[in-house]
């Protein structure tokens, strides 16, 4: 188990490695560094002045030796300046993952055990009515995208009933306005999980010592809470923290739709205005989120899975 | 302003809808007549969930097709005169009404709701199949011989996948890096797979008969070399096949997404089909490895791909749109569902209904999308 988990842990080091770099060199591009330069220092510069402020500000050099100055910096936490807020990005970014952070905690909080409840009721007894409902119902909402939902969502509840507001602020959050950006992101990611539970569900009822507990002649409920339930959740445990990168792209959606300031609406405002060294912290926070999240998923499979956990 | 009832609205638009419709019927029921030789689409027949599913979907590759006939304006065209109307407004000098209203410049919802279905049909199923065509020339080997060859890909894949997808698309789809020739470089390399697919396949079923081989070698590489000059560099000797930079860059970062999740899944069907018997056999007698992963795994994994393929157009579709949505890549002017939800949601407050054409139509694809796909899985489990 401990080899396990140090071998998970060497992989995702190099995959952190790898995929910094990625977004380093995509984010330091010329095109990107030109702009700067204008923006920083003079808008009508000659072609000159701007390579020679490019040289002057160290982007001239190879990109391996920037990245691993950059790299130096960031292990030490220190993930540079921001050209658009006029702050050290750590100023920045850390409150904004914060009020993400809230976001998502609700989101969790709710989706969680509706879409297990779904779930398992569904697969429970696969192909009966309330199994074609409820799936019909998660095909549905996994069909509409934050995008479509959200917008539909503020017609009907806020401008139509007027019951919540259409634009959540951060940092000063009441039902009235968090409602509906909570709503958006639940609708979708409930259906996603309810169908890897249901999924899960329908496997596990199939299985054989399913059968024989039913056929030794344990009542139905009995087989599913002592069967089939520990088995079933196993998967979705997996499927949920696997979703990051999928609910990482919903919150970026629903927060610029609703203007919610938080993390998502950092990334789409900072690749915007070209804020390089924001853009980067934003996108190795993503990565890092994302990567941790797996590591998780994988050493609490292996641990919830007795199988692996004895082999 | 001269106006029109909700009645009216909709009378107009099922009448200009008739090449749909039309087209529909003559589906259906040329479907129904011959649905015993139609295998798993005939089956559908049985179940009224996919059979919605495979209308809906139906009902917009043929409003796609007959755009020209259906559409009441010209997409682009703007008016000042008549900007952000209610739907039923009539516009008076040419005696047409916006049925569904306009946009903030003026421009028919409508007339672009159904040209915007042009845009998404031809790119979200081509975007797919580049990428199907690359998860699988890879993902088989991947499977089937494992090893170091299956390690490096698979840590590849997962070194995409671990991308949240929007931020993706923030360093992928971007005006500074359409400046450099990196979309050209991953349209390259991606635009290679087809070609090479289509060789392997040709080459592993005749490569004991050269007088079938080279010809069809042949012509493979003329087509695919004009095709992959047209398409990838934009430099056709002919001057015919071309594709504007915003959509090749769009094109090659969605096919850069969506490719890894293919190569996963083909990888594990391969990996699991390689087990049974008939590989065995294959083996047995003699057959190599490339005619076994294309002549004996690939067909038995259809079922799998076929209903994956459904659900992973309806994700490019809603890639698509999220691209739209954030304003990137597309053209502003462009009337696909995405930018026109990006360019008309301000307006929610003043006209409601201005949003919903374009997201409707968005969210009823996927849909029908998604319950052909449950149509197909439960059909297949069927059989």
């Amino acid at each position: 188990m401990l080899v396990f988990i140090f071998k998970r842990i060497i992989v995702l080091f190099l995959t952190m490695i790898c995929l910094s770099f990625i977004v380093f060199t995509l984010v330091t591009i010329e095109p990107n560094l030109k702009k700067l330069a204008l923006n920083q220092a003079n808008m009508r510069m000659e072609e000159a002045a701007v390579q020679s402020w490019l040289e002057k500000h160290g982007y001239k050099r190879p990109l391996l030796v920037q990245y691993g100055e950059w790299l130096g910096n960031a292990v030490t936490g220190d993930f540079g300046y921001s050209t658009h807020f006029r702050k050290p990005v750590n100023e920045v970014i850390w409150p904004k993952v914060g009020h993400t952070g809230i976001l998502m905690f609700w989101v969790l909080i709710i989706t969680i055990p509706i879409s297990l409840f779904i779930g398992v009721l569904s697969g429970m007894r696969e192909g009966s009515k309330t199994d074609r409902t409820l799936s019909i119902f998660s095909i549905i909402t996994t069909s509409v995208p934050q995008y479509v939902s959200g917008i539909l969502f503020t017609i009907i509840l806020s401008s139509w009933l007027g019951l919540f507001k259409g634009v959540a602020k951060a940092g000063n959050i009441t039902f009235e306005n968090f409602a509906l950006p909570v709503l958006t992101i639940v609708v979708y990611d409930i259906g996603y999980i309810a169908r890897m539970t249901r999924a899960s569900m329908v496997e596990v009822m199939n299985a054989q010592y399913v059968r024989t507990a039913r056929l030794k002649g344990m009542s139905f409920m009995s087989v599913v809470f002592k069967h089939a339930l520990r088995n079933a959740l196993i998967a979705p445990f997996t499927v949920i923290m696997l979703q990051f990168p999928w609910l990482l792209t919903g919150v970026v959606i629903v927060e610029k739709l609703f203007n919610y300031k938080g993390f998502g609406f950092l990334i789409v405002s900072a690749s915007d205005q070209n804020d390089i060294d924001v853009t980067l912290a934003c996108g190795v926070v993503a990565v890092v989120l994302v990567l941790t999240t797996q590591l998780i998923s994988d050493i609490g499979y292996a641990f919830l899975n007795p199988r692996i956990r004895f082999s | 302003m001269e106006t029109i009832n909700s009645i009216e609205i909709w009378q107009i638009f099922f009448m200009r809808l008739w090449p749909a419709w039309v087209a529909l019927a003559i589906t259906f029921s040329v479907a129904y007549r011959f649905k015993k030789n139609l295998g798993a689409i005939g089956h559908l027949f049985d179940n009224p969930v996919g059979l919605i599913g495979l209308f809906i979907v139906l009902f917009w590759i043929y409003a796609a097709i007959f755009a020209d006939l259906i559409a009441l304006f010209d997409p682009l065209e703007q008016s000042g005169l008549y900007r952000r109307k209610p739907p039923g407004t009539v516009n008076s000098s040419l005696g047409i009404p916006y049925i569904f209203g306009t946009d903030t410049l003026g421009r028919d919802l409508f007339s672009r709701m159904i040209y915007g279905s042009q845009i998404v049909l031809l790119i979200a199923p081509a975007a797919s199949l580049v990428a199907y065509v690359v998860g699988i020339t890879l993902g088989l080997p991947a499977g089937y011989i494992g090893g170091k060859f299956d390690t490096v890909l698979s840590f590849l894949a997962n070194l995409v996948l671990a991308f949240p997808v929007i931020l993706l698309f923030y360093l992928l789809v971007a005006p500074g890096i359409r400046e450099t020739i990196l979309p050209n470089i991953m349209a390259g390399v991606f635009f290679l797979f087809p070609i090479a697919f289509a060789v392997l396949i040709v080459y592993s079923r005749f490569s004991d008969r050269p007088n079938v081989l080279y010809p069809s070698l042949a012509v493979i590489f003329i087509i695919g070399a004009w095709l992959y000059l047209g398409l990838a560099f934009n430099s056709d000797p002919l001057g015919l096949v071309s594709i504007d930079p915003n959509e090749l860059n769009i094109f090659a970062a969605v096919v850069f997404a969506t490719s890894p999740g293919v190569f996963r899944l083909v990888r594990g069907l391969t990996m699991d089909i390689k087990t049974r018997d008939y590989v065995s056999a294959a083996m047995t007698r003699g057959e190599g490895r490339l005619f076994i992963m294309i002549w004996e795994i690939l067909p038995n994994a259809r079922g799998p791909l076929i209903v994956d393929s459904c659900l992973r157009i309806g994700y490019v579709t809603i890639l698509l749109g999220t691209l739209g949505f954030f304003g990137l890549g597309m053209e502003p002017e462009s009337p696909d569902w995405g930018s026109m939800i990006n360019q008309t949601r301000s307006y929610i407050r003043l006209v409601p209904t201005i949003v919903l054409p374009p997201t409707l139509a968005l969210a009823s694809f996927v849909l029908g999308l998604n319950l052909l796909a449950d149509g197909l899985r439960e059909e297949s489990v069927k059989d």
